[in-house]
């Protein structure tokens, strides 16, 4: 109760707790865990959220006011994406730390469901994998996901459908292990 | 009667599965996978694919975020965006007497926009009054109180200033947005004057932080706490008014 108010240094201030922000900050953590299942490594993950942020500061100006803050930054990280694994920054898919850290499965069984995913996940080609993460794990809705990609719903719907089907093989383990492509 | 037979499409599993099906569907479609195992299948592989990453990944929602995110955003030029924005909602547009909010960003409700803008309008008209500043004067301090906390049918009090050198000398009903607001008055031995402006916002409107406006040497400081909205208005600096804003919230939640 008594310090209910306090100044943050030079940013705002708090009133019960609720902290005057940059309206960014909260779509953060969203941000974040999109980009490390997309690119499965903690550093570049947040690079990708980083040059996100700082491409959405510089196009502020032009983000409609009552729209969805959350799709435009979606949007502008696809973009930062695509962007990156055309120029060759993001075509290989390292082994990753992550595996090891996150999380502690309740059984063996979860293990290899979740460990299977993160290898099947990292063999889906990437507008494939980007359908499944923003609907499967962002929940996007279809037609948020189809802004978000600049492709139509029917798009979305398709890529969905081959990505969830192509994971499902990969993860009943009908193929063959493949050799991870590394650098 | 035999039941009318129903197809359903690979794009309805999917709906199904993401719950992204309208719900007259979802009754139908059970029934559909009920007879069709290779589809309750797929789709049960899906809700496991969906479940799984969500298992995978939801943790990093909870981490602390890395300083390197979080900075570039309070360093961020925000006066533009929040000009832009500001010029959108065209809050500025009445008399242009209130700025862009400086920091502290959230884009300001309208409503709560405008209520600062009353206030600072009330503050020049009335603070620069020499015969009749106040309407009500601190002689009936009690009736004051009383009568406003009526008028606007919540409990008022009047901030104890005098710390800082401003004293009350009464206060004024006036037209808010949508009824009846309040002005306290104060002055300080120099002859300088500030206002606490009081108003009942729209119902269900959320607590602000504070937000902070300043126009041809008026600032004005401005939140929503306790279904009421407050702006403080007058000479001091943004750092002093804040420090009345403290004293302010303080009368009104302790």
């Amino acid at each position: 109760m008594p310090s209910a108010i306090r100044l943050t240094a030079g940013h705002g201030c708090i009133v019960k707790g609720a902290m005057t922000t940059h309206p960014f900050e909260e779509h953060i953590p969203r941000l974040r865990r999109y980009a490390l299942a997309l690119l499965r490594e903690r550093t570049r993950a947040d690079d990708l959220v980083q040059d996100t942020l700082e491409r959405a500061l510089r196009k502020f100006t032009l983000f409609r006011h009552g729209s969805n803050l959350r799709a435009w930054l979606f949007a502008i990280m696809h973009n930062t994406f695509v962007n990156q694994v055309r120029s060759g920054r993001q075509q290989q898919f390292v082994d990753t730390e992550y595996d090891d850290s996150e999380p502690s499965p309740d059984t063996a069984e979860d293990s290899t469901t979740l460990r299977d995913l993160l290898g099947a996940l990292e063999r889906l080609a990437p507008e494939q994998r980007e359908v499944i993460l923003l609907v499967g794990l962002e929940q996007l809705s279809y037609e948020e996901t189809a802004r978000v990609l600049e492709v139509p719903v029917g798009t979305v719907m398709s890529r969905l459908s081959r990505a969830r089907e192509r994971l499902r093989t990969l993860m009943s383990g009908d193929t063959t292990p493949q050799l991870r492509r590394i650098k | 009667m035999t039941a009318k037979p129903i197809t359903v499409t690979d794009a309805e599993l999917h709906a199904y599965v993401d719950g992204q099906l309208p719900a007259t569907r979802v009754t139908e479609v059970e029934a559909w996978l009920a007879e069709h195992p290779d589809a309750a299948a797929r789709t049960q592989a899906w809700r496991t694919q969906n479940a799984a990453l969500q298992a995978l990944f939801d943790p990093v929602l909870d981490e602390p975020l890395p300083a390197r995110l979080t900075a570039p955003l309070s360093r961020s030029p925000i006066h533009r965006g929040v000009r832009a924005i500001a010029a959108t909602a065209a809050w500025l547009t009445v008399g242009g007497l209130l700025g862009y909010a400086l920091h502290g960003w959230q884009n300001p409700p309208v409503e709560i926009a405008q209520m600062a803008e009353r206030a600072a309008v009330a503050h020049v008209v009335y603070a620069a009054e020499v015969l009749h500043p106040v309407e009500v004067t601190i002689e009936q301090e009690s009736h004051l109180v009383q009568w406003l906390s009526k008028r606007l049918g919540r409990e008022l009090h009047t901030p104890d200033f005098s710390s800082f050198g401003y004293q009350l000398i009464g206060g004024r009903l006036l037209p808010g947005d949508k009824g009846p607001a309040a002005q306290f008055m104060y002055q300080n031995p120099h002859g300088a004057r500030l206002t606490l402006y009081v108003s009942v916002p729209g119902k269900d409107t959320p607590p602000t932080a504070f937000r902070y406006e300043e126009e041809n040497g008026t600032h004005v400081l401005y939140w929503v706490d306790r279904d009421l909205g407050f702006a403080l208005a007058g000479e001091p600096e943004r750092a002093r008014l804040l420090d009345l804003a403290h004293v302010a919230y303080q009368a009104f939640n302790f």
